[in-house]
């Protein structure tokens, strides 16, 4: 077999031990090797977001993320943040999703885009980059949009995030 | 005749697998846990447009430590024949088209089995092909277009009519080709245990699924799809990946083969929506009664497997006129098949009939509006039924009041604001309203709940959610004592969900199962009581012509120096019928107006003719529409009362909300601008003077 290389990450809190190939990404690591199926393989590529997970509190793309480079990283999927964290369950009050596949990544990513407007940092639809974020629908809809939903359930994503924004 | 009586539909109930899809925890076909370590496939994929495969050198890449097996044409198991090329999957060394599956390799991880696939050494004897959609080149007459109807129609005499008619408006519209890429990749996890497949599998209907699989290998096929990540037409009938799936693992029984298609291979085996060019010729008199529609349409099919898509077919029912005709012409191309993708016909169709009234509205001096009300049918124009309901111009009124139509100056180029044009559109729609036979519902009362067993499928549209209301009201309990099994072979047989006809089909058969339940034990069951039934034949259906119908406003915005086209404001009117959860339901059809946005301004798949592969296969080339995209999107609908299409008084909404919306936001482009755009998607450039 391939050379492997131990790591261990933290999961939604609990720490797990694991040897991968190298050439494993984070998403196939969490996916294949541990079982944790709630980040989505939508692309494998970073262009649609299905994968997106916290990693040590900041959203990124799990595909494009190799696993060895993460020993003693902390991860959290959407699993992990549960149906009672105030984005799920504002994607809930708002029926911001249909076939549910691109979901766990767009509330990983809400959450992340939540946490950047409150530190301050601009997106390109910011008109004042010295102030704090105001967060309307259009601040919203270009933070989140690297996160497709080929539903389009997008209006009442922004609205979820809007609501989320407020608690 | 009446409607059902209505406690829960009608009230917005929360999906019901909501919680497990905010967490990620619905179980999709690729993330099923199965017993024992599921074996990874890679397939080896063609390389030339058509020819035959002279040879396949395995031998490195069997080798390769990991690697369980390599599968080629010389050894893959037999399947038995059947009419659909498609699922000739390692049968032999004929080459249909790029990308085709020529080998497979099924090793311990994902890693070694992409590295192994990369090792085979595939030589062709390559044939010449023909992949270019050119629509004056050699067409032929297809005898049936891909929704069963007939490829040509016509009434009157066309001909003369437009030679006679005071105003004639001719042009001809062209839409691309486009792919479906829902989020899902389409996954398939299969185990054979004692002679017996158990498949996981992405599709909008196991048991269309299962009898496919169980001809093929004249075996016992079970097969379940709890969650499907969208569907959009592509994941109804079984492609290539899946039967590989299968006949991979049939060479290693006891062992999972788990098979998840990368995007690019999105773009090569699961079909698209074939382009399209539609010459439209309008003859009117000058108070724009229409004297003649005819829509002809040359589209682009695969030569060894037919689709044509039925562009013309909407405009058999959409609008008045004495004299008219349809036809279709099919272009054979070296390409994978062209399938079914949400509101095939008429997705592509409107694009040409509703741009065309647009053009003759304005060469006719009259409100596109008020042209369209003028030619308003009083039955089906060519098959003379009445119609079981028709809002169109209801829909059109209540749109142009919501949406301020009367406030804008019809004249093209007369509205400028921060270097922006801003002009609006409207665009027409129809999608039949049918009923699929075959399904059949099991009812049994057990604990204290009424246990709703259906094949149904929910890819995203609610199914679960919204049969469990459908149940609730037939049996006259509270939806807490209903509990829906979908989503598997292992229930009841349900029909596929697609044609927009799942809810009517299904929701019937669970009417009916539940009369037949109340009929026999009342309301006050004991435990174990049960019924069953199939799916009723609709009485109506050879009395009246059934369609949902929708009217479609748009705002748009084009960029006076760099002709960026934006969309600020989208408004859809729907005649729907009875709309039975209207949170899911406003979802559903914004999902499909956002689906019209992107065909208007974003998607297509561009084929590079030297080599027969599509060249922007990713999602950084071919775009569909982003949040950032999306602005205002408002999905109404009028109160419609149909006794007629179902027990529920239900249409079915998962594809008309995308039709006519591309006509509505070119017809507003040209009327922010003055430029008229007759091809599909709008870009910048065709926005630009000089």
């Amino acid at each position: 077999m391939t050379t492997t290389i131990p790591l261990s990450i933290t999961v939604d809190g609990e720490q797990r031990d694991l040897a991968v190939d190298p050439r494993t990404t984070l998403l196939d690591a969490l996916r294949d090797r541990l079982g944790v199926t709630t980040p989505k393989k939508g692309c494998d590529h970073g262009q649609c977001g299905a994968c997106t997970v916290l990693l040590d509190g900041r959203r990124v793309l799990s595909c494009l993320t190799l696993a060895v480079a993460k020993d003693g990283a902390d991860v959290v999927t959407a699993n992990g943040l549960g149906e009672q964290h105030p984005v799920s369950e504002a994607f809930l009050a708002n029926d911001a999703f249909q076939c549910g596949f691109c979901t766990p990544g767009q509330v990983c990513s809400a959450v992340g885009a939540l946490d950047e407007a409150r530190r301050g940092m601009p997106s390109a639809a910011t008109a004042d980059l010295t102030g704090p974020v105001e967060l309307d629908r259009a601040e919203i809809a270009e933070r989140m949009s690297g996160n497709l939903c080929r539903c389009a359930a997008y209006v009442n994503i922004v609205t979820a995030v809007e609501e989320a924004a407020t608690r | 005749m009446t409607t059902m009586d209505a406690r829960s539909l009608g009230t917005s109930v929360r999906r019901i697998e909501g919680p497990d899809k905010v967490t990620g925890t619905a179980t999709y076909a690729g993330d099923t846990p199965v017993a024992g370590e599921a074996l990874v496939l890679h397939p080896v994929q063609a390389t030339i447009a058509r020819g035959e495969v002279t040879g396949i050198d395995t031998a490195a890449a069997a080798a390769l430590p990991g690697v369980v097996a390599v599968l080629t044409h010389a050894d893959a198991p037999r399947l038995v024949e059947t009419d659909d090329p498609e699922h000739r999957v390692l049968q032999d060394t004929t080459v249909h088209h790029r990308g085709q599956f020529v080998a497979a390799v099924l090793a311990e991880s994902r890693e070694v089995a992409a590295q192994a696939a990369a090792l085979v050494v595939v030589t062709y004897a390559e044939a010449p092909s023909s992949t270019a959609f050119d629509p004056d080149g050699e067409t032929y007459a297809p005898s049936v277009l891909g929704n069963g109807q007939p490829a040509d129609s016509s009434v009157g005499d066309p001909d003369a009519a437009l030679a006679a008619a005071p105003v004639v408006m001719k042009a001809s519209y062209s839409t691309p080709m486009e792919h479906h890429n829902p989020m899902e990749p389409h996954s398939t996890t299969a185990t054979w245990v004692d002679g017996r497949a158990e498949v996981w599998e992405a599709s909008q209907g196991a048991e269309l699924a299962r009898q496919t699989l169980a001809t093929l290998f004249d075996a016992e096929v079970v097969v379940r799809s709890p969650h499907v990540g969208g569907g959009f037409g592509t994941k109804g009938f079984l492609h290539a990946g899946s039967v590989l799936t299968v006949l991979a693992a049939r060479t290693v029984p006891g062992r999972p083969v788990r098979f998840a298609l990368g995007r690019r291979q999105m773009f090569e085996t699961v079909g698209y929506r074939p382009a399209t060019v539609q010459h439209m010729s309008l003859g009117a008199s000058t108070d724009g009664t229409l004297e003649v529609v005819a829509h002809d349409v040359v589209g682009a099919t695969a030569r060894y497997k037919e689709f044509v898509e039925p562009a013309g077919g909407s405009t058999r029912s959409m609008y008045a006129a004495p004299h008219r005709r349809t036809s279709h012409r099919a272009v054979a191309l070296d390409l994978d098949a062209p399938t079914y993708m949400r509101a095939p016909g008429e997705a592509p169709g409107s694009f040409g009939l509703e741009c065309a009234m647009d053009e003759l509205a304005v060469e006719l001096g009259m409100d596109p509006i008020e042209l369209r009300v003028r030619n308003e049918p009083d039955v089906h124009p060519e098959m003379g039924l009445p119609f079981s309901s028709r809002g169109l111009v209801e829909c059109l009124r209540t749109g142009a009041e919501r949406f301020g139509w009367s406030t804008w100056d019809r004249a093209p180029r007369s509205r400028l604001v921060d270097g922006w044009w801003h002009g609006v559109g409207v665009g027409c729609g129809t999608f039949p309203a049918f009923r699929m036979p075959g399904s059949t519902a099991e009812i049994t009362f057990t604990g204290g709940r009424y246990v709703v067993a259906i094949g149904a499928a929910d890819i995203g549209q609610g199914a679960r959610t919204v049969l469990t209301q459908i149940a609730a009201d037939a049996l006259g309990v509270d939806v807490g004592s209903i509990a829906v099994e979908i989503g598997s072979t292992e229930v009841p047989v349900g029909s596929i969900a697609g044609g927009s006809a799942g809810t009517a089909s299904w929701g019937s058969t669970v009417v009916e199962a539940a009369d037949r339940f109340r009929d026999k034990y009342g309301d006050s069951p004991d435990d174990g009581d049960h019924a069953d039934a199939a799916t009723p034949d609709n009485p109506w259906a050879e009395e009246y012509a059934m369609a949902a119908f929708c009217a479609q406003f748009a705002e748009v915005a084009v960029h006076a120096d760099t002709g960026e086209v934006r969309v600020p404001r989208l408004l859809g009117v729907f005649g729907a019928g009875r709309i039975l959860n209207p949170a899911l339901a406003r979802s559903q059809l914004q999902g499909g107006m956002v689906w019209g946005l992107s065909m208007a301004l974003h998607e297509e798949s561009v084929v590079d003719p030297r080599f027969g592969e599509v060249i922007n296969h990713d999602f950084a080339n071919y775009h569909v529409a982003s949040n950032a995209d999306v602005r205002d999107v408002e999905a109404v609908w009028i109160d419609e009362d149909d006794p007629y299409v179902n027990p529920m008084g239900a249409k079915g909404i998962g594809e008309v909300g995308i039709v006519g919306v591309a006509a509505a936001i070119a017809n507003a482009a040209y009327h922010a601008t003055g430029v008229r755009v007759r091809s599909l998607p709008l870009t910048c450039d065709a926005f630009l003077e000089g």
